[in-house]
């Protein structure tokens, strides 16, 4: 492993925080009264955009992974399509464990699937870029020595930063403070990106610092 | 080790934990000091002259009485909107028409008709809006305590001065009928009494129907000065269904006719009061201080003029003890020496001469006095309790003298100006509000020390239970020495404590001498543990819990800590336990146990995997972990809303089908519940046929085989009857009555003689298998003595010899017999001997607890074994087992088992709150009531509040066994791609292998011993951070709002859930302990049959 590619792991972290930074603030230049709070959905669907779009253009032109083989057309269009479903289920798997959590059943549905749709963006979409459409692989990443390059290690925490983020942006909806970012599932989104954010920013810094330990199998 | 010693231990844990809680509670729950000083009518209640025309009128005490009879009416929990006036519809508003509105139509037209005779009053409650605290309060003038709260079913004399012991003392004839409350409040105070039973909430009209038979044959005698007709029909219908049900608007209309009876008899020098003591709350409970428990209404009427100005637009609020002073002085008595309420001064205007300004005067006089008698209380109570606010006292002071110093020149000079006058009035009235708003302040006072010490032990026996269950994970383990120094060191600290006390002449206060001893044992150890730790043991040893376990208690403890947190608990549960489950799954995949290793072992990314069959166990531990959280989310739907947050909607599932209207929904609902019932059953027995404890000829067995479906049947025709009692044919009502206080009782009879047929017969092992088979021995039991057994090592070594040839010789029986279903080692029965007990005992626990409950309920129930089952899988998954020991409980196993116990609490209905307290379940098993005894119905209550402790905490040891209990499906599962049983048994390693399940607890007696201390402290642990942080909590935020509102009653019932658990916990480990004990006695008679 090579301080270059934590350089460049560096770089498309800052990109990603850079996109989510002009989901804020591009929006209220074309849109009148657009606020965070106010258009809450709004910025959600933006910021998902953006956050995919770059995704998808550091997976082009980076290629953390390595490239399939075969490169036909058709296979990729399969593979984009296998992309594009195993997004919506996760979506759909996210807002059942919302619902499972104790987000309402019948009310505020479309808010409950935005929040899932942030969530899959912030996590399944980099797992699709760098993976592939493979469960497998997945799997594997996600468990006790799984990762074989620095690129899944920072899949891993962000992920999981992101996951976390979402967790404790669900504390303050009991609390009387009367705030509107109170409302469900505002904290929970906030809590999602501060999340993804703070995972973009630790992960290579955590294997900056931990470079000498690390040790991947394929390495 | 002994298991005796473990249980000694655990006793002495929890003495530490009760010594704690109950040292805390004595500092922190204090009561208002009570006064027994009486005002008299010589007495005048200060310095100087009576005032101004007092003196020389026949009748007059403090003041001249301006009536000398009164009517006082209580219509209990009549709310100030019941009695509101409804106006007439503006055409294009849409008309509401609730229930309770506009029901008192003779109130509304008299007070249309004769504004200067009648007027009504929004009168506030102070909390605890219980009916006690609300009849002290009228009678007494003063703020009764929080303290009280809990004995509104052993109410007590009054000894303050009040106004039932003032009339009886000027020698009024005072006639009271109603609830009998009063009896206990003023004891022999009544010339003449009518009394009836309030206990029973269900019954609206028997204490109503019996007022009116004698209200107005007592009137029309005349024999009477003041006549008190306490109602109890609204307040129970409240109970019962509700402000909104059509029953409350006949009750209202019943309670109308009876005001219009009494006013058409009512003399010209009497005067007619009607008030309710407390409101009630949407679903028509009590005890709180919400907007709508405290507005009560409050009617006066009289057919002299009483007022002098019209009535203004809204209706005047005032605080509810503002009558007791003001019927005092009308009434010509003392005003009570307590009292602390302010004269309604508008009623002492109109004055029959036309002297200037003589209303203004005449209202100034009252509250001069008014002002004089809680001045004097205020100085004698401060002389007696050094708790009043120094600063804020004399302020008061202050404003007094300047008062009546002005009233007093004022006397003098009676030509002075009205706006002088309305200056006089004006302070006085601050002095009284001051005085009233210093001593709510102050009324609720504690004794920091106390609490401190208690919160301190507390934490002390916390931090005991986490080191003696590290200590008992290593080898050198002796719990006899930890038991009998600290033990000595106790019974010292109590001789020392109450010599010192005996010299000293100081009342003999068992909380201190508890605690003295509890802290006199608690130090050796912690000494012991200072002097050990120095040396090797660093701080992470101290602190065994996982990491995110340690967050997730964390975040449990300090959520204690805000009232928002406390009121949203079961939200907050919900959320933590889902957590908890997922994160017990990902660890399961991130250690690798939840997908075939292989899976894991792809050597590249971007190949693609070999299609192999995912891992069985792997989709078993996910679905459980859904199963959980759908049990979660459906358990959840049964929540009953705090009253805090408004915008929540209570389950209507939680009100007792009796409620329903509708026959079709209500069959439905009972048909479901009945098969939650029979679903119930029917599980727990299908889990005993498969676990094989089902063949035994023991009478356990045929207990759980015909007894349960008894016990099933009979609550089945209790709900059945509770139900549709009221649509009963009146032919059969007698039946029906007599069959539901019957069948209640037969179920809880047959269920506890099913748990003494338990601890009597605890082991479900089909016994002659060994006896009854003729077949030649294969192998004899090899026994290295002859003769019985006699020590202990003699029949540990021969107990799994006997085991496996055991196995041997039913495996052959089968096999001859042609048996061709799959068998399993489970089926020798001794695998589950253990959990087979503990799972009888529960549903047998579940079904009596079950009844005190909503019919709905049993779905909770069903819910709750469903999901316990399912976590006690996952959590097995996750747990290897170590032969030969040390068995160990992890702690998120622990500490999911008490999350889900406080889950359960919230999702059976109830709330750490005392208006929801389910006081039903006093009257199941007893619908005419317990008469005068107390312990019953709190028992009853008591064991629907805590049910979900009771069970979770007796179920505890399931969570040791249970790993050990999957390991034959472990097994099983490995056997069964093997192919036919014969070429399973063919090598003997297979045998070998056999799973031993529970017996490998019996082949370590003495870490099975260890493993059942450590599960106790483990769970008195997490318990007890619990209690710890609501007694922290309550001492922090004392003078928060909300303490009186959230945090002391959720230390209250967190400290008697507490109390609940630690002894089902003791329970539940005797059992397993007398389920060993049997299982011993066992073997050693199948030795005994086997020598001969």
């Amino acid at each position: 492993m090579k301080n270059i590619d934590i350089k460049r792991l560096l770089y498309t972290h800052l990109l990603c925080i850079f996109s989510i930074i002009l989901s804020i603030f591009i929006p209220s230049v074309f849109l009148e009264n657009f606020s965070i709070l106010e258009t809450h959905l709004t910025w959600l669907c933006i910021c998902s955009v953006f956050v995919t779009a770059v995704n998808l253009l550091l997976y082009v032109v980076v290629k953390p992974s390595a490239s399939a083989k075969r490169s036909s057309l058709s296979y990729k269009v399969t593979r984009f399509l296998k992309c594009c479903i195993y997004f919506l289920m996760s979506c759909f798997v996210f807002h059942v464990i919302f619902v499972l959590y104790g987000a309402p059943l019948i009310e505020l549905v479309l808010e409950t699937f935005l929040f899932a749709v942030i969530l899959s963006t912030f996590t399944t979409v980099p797992c699709l870029c760098l993976l592939g459409p493979n469960i497998k692989a997945w799997l594997r990443v996600f468990s006790r020595n799984g990762v074989t390059s620095i690129w899944e290690n920072s899949l891993q925490i962000t992920t999981i930063s992101s996951f976390l983020g979402s967790w404790f942006g669900a504390f303050p909806i009991p609390l009387d403070w009367e705030r509107p970012w109170q409302v469900w599932p505002i904290s929970c989104t906030l809590g999602a990106t501060f999340g993804y954010v703070a995972g973009l920013v630790i992960s290579p810094l955590w294997i900056y610092w931990n470079r000498k330990q690390l040790t991947y199998k394929n390495n | 080790m002994q298991k005796i010693s473990v249980l000694l231990f655990l006793v002495w844990v929890c003495f530490l934990f009760y010594a704690g809680i109950a040292l805390f509670t004595s500092g922190f729950l204090l009561t208002r000091l009570e006064l027994t000083n009486h005002s008299s009518c010589q007495e005048p209640p200060g310095p100087g002259p009576l005032p101004w025309r007092s003196q020389g009128e026949p009748g007059a005490c403090w003041m001249a009485s301006r009536f000398s009879r009164v009517v006082l009416v209580l219509i209990d929990a009549l709310r100030f909107d019941f009695a509101q006036p409804q106006r007439s519809h503006v055409p294009g508003e849409p008309s509401v028409s609730l229930p309770f509105l506009g029901k008192l139509g003779f109130l509304q037209r008299i007070l249309e008709s004769q504004p200067h005779h009648a007027r009504l009053y929004q009168s506030k409650a102070d909390p605890p809006t219980t009916t006690m605290q609300r009849l002290k309060a009228l009678t007494t003038g003063s703020l009764p305590t929080f303290i009280d709260a809990g004995s509104n079913f052993a109410s007590y004399a009054i000894v303050e001065d009040n106004l039932i012991k003032q009339l009886s003392s000027a020698g009024r004839r005072v006639v009271f009928m109603g609830d009998d409350t009063w009896k206990d409040l003023f004891p022999g105070a009544f010339s003449q009494a009518f009394f009836f039973s309030s206990f029973n909430v269900r019954d609206l009209h028997t204490v109503d129907n019996g007022i009116m038979e004698h209200l107005y044959p007592t009137m029309d005698t005349g024999e009477w000065d003041v006549l008190i007709a306490h109602f109890l029909g609204v307040d129970h219908c409240g109970h019962k269904h509700g402000p909104h049900h059509p029953e409350m608007a006949k009750k209202l209309s019943q309670m109308d006719q009876v005001i219009q009876g009494i006013v058409e008899r009512l003399g010209n020098d009497t005067l007619l009061v009607v008030i309710g003591d407390h409101g009630m709350t949407k679903s028509g409970d009590h005890g709180g201080d919400s907007e709508l428990e405290t507005s009560a209404a409050l009617f006066l009427y009289s057919p002299t003029a009483l007022f002098l100005r019209p009535p203004p637009q809204e209706p005047e609020v005032v605080p509810q003890i503002s009558l007791v002073p003001t019927l005092a002085l009308l009434l010509g008595l003392p005003i009570p020496f307590g009292n602390i309420g302010e004269v309604m001064a508008e009623l002492f205007s109109v004055v029959e001469d036309s002297q200037p300004h003589s209303s203004a005067l005449g209202q100034a006089t009252a509250l001069y006095l008014n002002a004089q008698q809680v001045f004097r209380f205020l100085h004698t109570y401060s002389a007696a309790a050094q708790d009043l606010q120094v600063k804020e006292f004399h302020r008061l002071n202050n404003l007094f003298s300047k008062a009546s110093a002005d009233y007093l020149r004022l006397l003098q000079s009676p030509q002075g100006a009205e706006a002088a006058l309305q200056t006089v009035i004006t302070e006085l009235q601050e002095f009284l509000r001051g005085v009233r708003a210093m001593c709510i302040e102050s009324w609720a006072r504690f004794s920091l020390v106390r609490m401190a010490g208690g919160a301190a032990l507390l934490a002390a026996a916390c931090f005991l239970c986490l080191l003696i269950a590290q200590w008992a994970t290593s080898p050198d383990f002796h719990l006899p020495p930890l038991l009998l120094i600290p033990v000595a060191w106790g019974l010292a600290g109590i001789v020392a404590c109450a010599g010192l006390l005996a010299t000293t002449e100081l009342k003999l206060d068992p909380v201190v001498v508890g605690a003295v001893a509890a802290v006199g044992s608690v130090l050796h150890i912690l000494w012991k543990a200072w002097v050990g730790w120095g040396s090797k043991r660093p701080l992470a040893a101290l602190l065994p819990v996982p990491r995110p376990i340690l967050l997730l208690l964390l975040i449990r403890f300090a959520a204690f800590f805000s009232d928002s947190f406390v009121v949203a608990e079961a939200r907050a549960i919900r959320f933590l336990l889902g957590s908890l489950i997922l994160l017990l799954v990902a660890q399961l995949h991130w250690e690798g146990k939840l997908l075939p290793p292989k899976l894991l072992a792809v050597p590249r990314i971007g190949f693609p995997a070999p299609a192999g069959p995912s891992g069985h166990r792997g989709t078993h531990a996910l679905g459980l972990g859904v199963g959980l959280l759908l049990c979660i989310r459906l358990a959840g739907l049964f929540h009953r809303c705090p009253e805090e947050t408004p915008a929540c909607h209570s389950s209507p599932w939680l009100s007792p089908l009796a409620s329903m209207v509708g026959g079709r929904a209500k069959n439905l609902w009972y048909g479901a519940c009945v098969g939650a019932l029979v679903a119930l059953f029917a599980a727990v027995r299908l889990w005993l046929r498969r676990h094989g404890n089902l063949r035994s000829p023991e009478p356990t067995v045929l207990f759980v085989r015909w007894g349960l479906p008894l016990m099933v049947l009979g609550t089945a025709a209790y709900w059945a009857l509770a139900s549709g009692a009221d649509e009963a044919p009146p032919r059969l009502r007698a039946l029906v009555a007599g069959a539901s206080a019957v069948l209640p009782r037969a179920v809880a009879g047959l269920a506890a003689s099913g748990l003494l047929l338990l601890l009597w017969r605890p082991v479900t092992v089909l016994a002659k298998a060994t006896t009854t088979t003729g077949a030649p021995r294969i192998r004899t039991v090899l026994t290295p003595f002859s003769g019985p057994p006699t020590s202990q090592a003699d029949l540990d070594y021969v107990v799994p010899q006997i085991y496996r040839h055991m196995q041997e010789e039913i495996r052959g029986r089968l096999e001859r017999t042609k048996s061709q279903g799959p068998l399993t080692v489970a089926a020798y029965q001794l695998g589950s001997v253990y959990s087979a007990a503990m799972v009888t005992a529960l549903t047998l626990l579940a079904f009596p607890l079950l009844l005190l409950h909503a019919e709905r309920i049993s779905l909770v129930f069903l819910l709750l074994f469903l999901q316990s089952f399912l976590l006690l899988h996952l959590l097995a998954a996750g747990i290897p087992i170590t032969t030969p020991g040390p068995f160990t409980v992890p702690w998120q196993a622990v500490s999911a088992w008490a999350l889900m116990a406080a889950q359960t609490f919230y999702s059976t209905g109830h709330q750490p709150v005392f208006p929801t307290i389910h006081w039903h379940a006093a009257f199941v098993g007893f619908p005419e009531g317990h008469g005068s005894s107390t312990w019953l119905p709190a028992l009853l209550v008591g064991a629907n509040t805590f049910a979900s402790h009771l069970l979770f905490a007796v179920g505890c040891p399931l969570l040791l066994l249970w790993p050990f209990l999957c390991e034959s499906q472990g097994s099983q599962k490995r056997r069964q791609p093997h192919g036919n049983e014969a070429e399973a048994r063919a090598g003997p390693e297979e045998e070998e292998a056999a799973p031993l399940m529970e017996m490998r607890l019996r082949d370590a007696p003495h870490h099975f011993n260890v493993a059942l201390l450590q599960l106790g402290l483990k769970y008195l642990f997490v318990l007890g951070i619990q209690i710890l942080a609501c007694a922290l909590a309550a001492s922090i935020l004392r003078r928060h709002l909300m303490v009186w509102k959230v945090f002391a009653p959720k230390f209250i019932f967190e400290a008697l859930g507490f109390i609940v658990s630690s002894v089902g916990l003791f329970l539940g480990l005797a059992l397993v302990m007398r389920v060993d004990g049997a299982v011993s006695s066992w073997f050693q008679q199948l030795v005994l049959a086997q020598q001969r």
